[in-house]
Parts: structure tokens; sequence; C-alpha cells
């Protein structure tokens, strides 16, 4: 597909090849759940089926209004915004998980998101957990088996014992998410899309991985990381978009738009 | 944007222009039927891998494990044994009730758990769904999977009953390979089709519990299927006979048993059951594609 054909285009100098357009993206969320007191009752379920009603149930929220940016190869790009801003709805859209409203959204490839809430499965081994996740990833059985060993010398759980053989619901939650980010980070990927997954660890594992990231990084082309922690988001990305409410506030160089970020955040 | 300063070939371009001038890609646009099975084929060994997860993970907290596979349909025929061969005894004209009701018990049930666990196999999986890049039939797939497990621990308990009642071992029961091949195509259909419908109207759930029995009474599972005909009047008597329950059912029925009575012809039945293993199967699959990028909005 475009991938191999971008990264074979020469990249004259000032020229900077895209990787993912953001087009005046809306995403909006379907919520089935009571909305007014009452509305649930069988009573007035009843009432609604012969009137023929729309359920009030169905909630629209309306997630990302309209947000454009343009991301090149090569670049870190740092997502930041208060709790509910958006951040991790824009990345699932990104990835393709999440089908956008309205607007247009091009990708390099097939985006892929890293998140430390990638569901396993509890009741399985950790060492089945990594098969069951690589090959979600796409590999197949035999690159499958192959990665393995290294995911789980990465992760660590190992360290304390063999863990890998025990069930997922057995490990600290600090564990589970130290497996998780070990096996998405196990692929190579075209556009990486991280969400919060350096905040997961203690102090040596976030630092492997933040060493993995950079690494990912230079093979990937295209670098997204939400997090809370600005320090990470310095440390790794030189642009920065700032996400309100759905909305893009600002989008520029990491330091200027985290200090407008701060200030605002302080105001508050 | 800073970069569009000086003198860039890009400058001016609309996104849609520059995407396409540099090769990208439209997100989340939905493949063609041929690719998403060709995906499908590529995820092969996940979704064989995430049925014997589930299967293993549904055992995992009991102490006799996987043996609960073949100890459910066990317990099953001697709970329907107890009420309709020995409490009402409603034996009717049926030589070998007994091992006629489990075949009966057994089949619909191979179809029944597919229809609960599919229904909610998009709902009840959107942690994955949001977090990973897969076709999503995987899931639905899976389950009908799990299932075809399970009907094998069944048939070996059948096997059991059915010669225990004293009928022979025949050649006539190399049937029941087809004839559960032809079922399960029907299964992943209807797994793929009411995942999509339950991921849409998620009160779906709540009522397929009643779909299901009523279409087990319709389905001549507790008696002779000739009954339809006597009682019925002529139009729901042909609807019955067409449903495709009985109709698997019956292929099973006259693979494993002799002397039962059948609602029609055999090669009738044949014909029937790849008329519906067709329909389902490929509608289901069709309608599933169909939704395959709203999945992820729940």
């Amino acid at each position: 597909m475009g991938v191999a054909e971008v990264a074979e285009r020469p990249v004259e100098a000032g020229q900077r090849v895209p990787t993912v357009i953001v087009d005046d993206v809306h995403v909006v969320y379907r919520v089935q759940g009571p909305g007014t007191p009452g509305s649930g009752s069988p009573v007035a379920a009843l009432s609604r089926m012969l009137t023929g009603k729309r359920t009030p149930g169905l909630r629209e929220v309306h997630a990302i209004k309209g947000v454009s940016f343009t991301a090149y190869k090569g670049e870190a790009v740092g997502l930041i915004g208060s709790n509910g801003s958006g951040k991790s709805t824009i990345l699932r859209a990104i990835a393709g998980l999440l089908p956008i409203e309205k607007g247009g959204l091009y990708t390099a490839g097939q985006p892929s998101l890293l998140g430390v809430n990638a569901a396993l499965m509890n009741d399985l081994s950790g060492a089945r957990n990594v098969e069951l996740g690589c090959l979600a990833m796409g590999m197949s059985k035999a690159d499958a088996r192959r990665a393995a060993p290294a995911i789980i010398e990465f992760s660590g759980i190992n360290e304390r014992g063999d863990f890998a053989s025990l069930p997922m619901r057995t490990y600290s939650s600090g564990m589970a998410a130290r497996l998780r980010f070990a096996i998405a980070a196990a692929k190579k990927h075209d556009v990486l899309l991280i969400d919060e997954a350096l905040a997961t660890g203690d102090a040596r594992f976030r630092k492997r991985s933040e060493e993995r990231v950079r690494e990912l990084r230079a093979e990937a082309g295209t670098v997204f990381l939400v997090s809370h922690n600005n320090q990470s988001i310095i440390d790794t990305c030189e642009r920065s978009v700032w996400l309100e409410s759905g909305v893009i506030r600002a989008d520029g160089p990491t330091r200027d738009v985290i200090k407008e970020y701060q200030q605002y955040m302080n105001r508050k | 944007m800073p970069d569009t300063a000086f003198a860039d070939p890009d400058a001016g371009l609309s996104p849609a222009e520059l995407a396409a001038r540099h090769g990208l890609g439209f997100a989340g646009t939905r493949p063609s039927l041929v690719s998403y099975a060709r995906q499908l084929w590529a995820y092969r060994h996940f979704i064989t891998a995430y049925a014997n997860a589930r299967v293993s993970a549904s055992f995992s907290l009991t102490r006799l494990g996987r043996l609960w596979q073949v100890l459910t349909p066990l317990t099953n025929a001697a709970v329907y044994y107890l009420i309709f061969g020995v409490v009402l005894a409603t034996r009717h004209s049926i030589p070998n009730f007994i091992a006629y009701l489990c075949t009966g018990l057994f089949i619909f049930l191979f179809t029944q758990t597919v229809a609960q666990a599919g229904v909610v196999s998009i709902t009840g999986n959107m942690g994955l769904i949001r977090a990973l890049h897969f076709p999503r039939a995987c899931l639905p797939i899976a389950i009908s999977l799990i299932e075809l497990q399970n009907i094998g621990a069944s048939m070996v308990v059948l096997t059991g009953i059915v010669l225990i009642t004293g009928e022979p071992l025949t050649l006539e029961w190399l049937l029941i390979i087809p004839a559960l091949a032809l079922q399960m195509v029907f299964n992943a259909g209807l797994a793929m089709g009411l995942a999509r419908l339950g991921s849409k109207v998620t009160d779906l759930k709540q009522i397929i519990p009643f779909v299901m029995r009523t279409w087990m009474y319709a389905s001549g599972v507790f008696y002779s299927s000739a009954l339809f005909a006597q009682h019925l009047p002529k139009w729901a008597a042909v609807a019955v006979e067409a449903n495709p329950m009985l109709v698997y059912i019956e292929l099973i029925r006259h693979a494993m048993l002799e002397n039962v009575p059948l609602s029609s012809s055999v090669p009738h039945l044949w014909l029937l059951a790849a008329f519906w293993s067709l329909v389902v199967g490929i509608g289901g699959y069709v309608y599933f594609w169909r939704g395959e990028q709203e999945y992820g909005r729940g």
C-alpha cells in the first residue's frame, strides 16, 4: 500500500511527508442509558412504545468537534488536555477503531493504538495472553511464538518467580499493565498511538518503556502520545496539540503549548 | 502551519488532495467482501486461539474443569428424561424415546448456545474492539467454534446413550459429519447476524431466551414431529416442517436411529439443510460485514 511508496519517495529538503491527516473530524458517542430520572421505569417505557416516541435513554455525546491537523514522518506529537477533553477519542478515531461522524481522516498504513486497557483474558495465564495478544495484532503463529519470550522478559513479570504461567487475575495491577504494554510494544508500527502507557509500572519499568518508545519511534515514523504527565511529553515530543472539550486550543512546539496549558489549568 | 512557509509543493493543497498525493488511505474504510474473507483467513489462528482461550477460561474456576463439557449434556439428558420419560411418560409412538429426545435436545442446544453467546459477542467485547484492530467477524465465528467443540463432547455422550438403548452402529452414522458441518455454517451465519443486531438493539439479549424456547417447541425436540401435521393448519405445518432446526435434528436422528418417524423424505431434508446453511451463512456474513466500521461506537 501507500506505506512503501511514502518510504521510497526521496524526502527533498524542506518537504515533509504527511503520515496522518485529520481534516475537520467530528466524533459522536451514542450512549444507551437512563437519561432523565424515571425514564427507565416500565410505565415510561410502555408509554413510549404506545406513543411511538424515541428512547430518551439514547444520548449523544459530541466528543470531538471539528479537529484538524497534519502529522509528518519522524514527528512525535503529544496530545494534552484535561480529563474528558477527547484525547483518547481522537486516538481511537485515528486508529480506525471508532467511526467518525463527519470530516476526513487519512493515514499511512494501519496505525496501531498502544493502550494500557487493551482487554486481555484474566482467567488465562500470562503466557497464553501473550500468545493471544500477538495473534490479535495480526502476527503469524510462528512469529507469536518467537516473540513471546522477549515480551515476558521485557514486562519483567517473571522477576519474582514464575508468574507467566499463573492466571492474570492473580497479577497486581502494575504487573498486568506492564504485560499489556510489553505485548503491544512487541510489533513494528507505521504510525504508533500511545495512550497513557508510559504512566504504568514503577520507575524502572517506566525508563525501560520510554526507551522502547524511542526505538519504536525510530522505526515507526510518527508517534502520538497521550499523557497527563507533562514531563514525559516534554521528554518525548517536540510538537504538542492541546485539546479542550473536543476542539484544539493550541498546536505548536511542546514547550510553548505546555506553558499555555499549565497557565490555563492553574487559573481554573 | 509553520511548515508551509517556504516553497513547498504541497502548499495550497486541500487535505484530501494532500492525502492522495502521498498515498494515504482513508482511515477505517470497509474492505471489500472478498478481502474481508481474506483478512478473516489471515486471522484464523487468532480465531482458534481465542475460542480455545474462552473455553478454558470458562472452566478455569471449576474443580472438574473441562470434564463439564461432558457432564453438562449428560445432566441435561438426565433431567429431561426424568420429566418427559418418567414423570409424564410421553412415549407416544416413538420407539426409542430417550435416544430420540437426547438427539433433538443436543442438536438444538448446539444452535441455542450459539445464538445466546452470539448476540453479546460484540457488546461483551467492547474493550477488545476499541483496543485492537482485527476483523470483527472473528468474535462471532469464534463463538460458533466454541460450540462446535462442545457439540463434539455432546456427540460422545449421545453415542453412548444411543448404543446403550440398543441401536446398531451402521454406516449411516457417517452422515453425522456433513449434517453437523451444515449446521455449523448455519450457526456461524446466525451468530454473525445476531452479533450485529445485538450491537444495535441491546434489548435483543433479553428477548433471545423466549425466542429460543418457542423455537425449541416448534422443532419437535420432545415429541414426534408427526404431531404437527395432525394438529396444525396446513400452512403452519408446512412452515414448521421447513424449520431449519427441525431439519438438522431429523438428519441426525435419521443417521443414528432406526425406525425413526421423519417429517419429510430424506433427500428433501438434505436439500432444506443445504438451503438454510447457504442462506443464513452467506446472509449473516454479508449483514455483519456491512456494519464492520460501526462496532467500535458501542
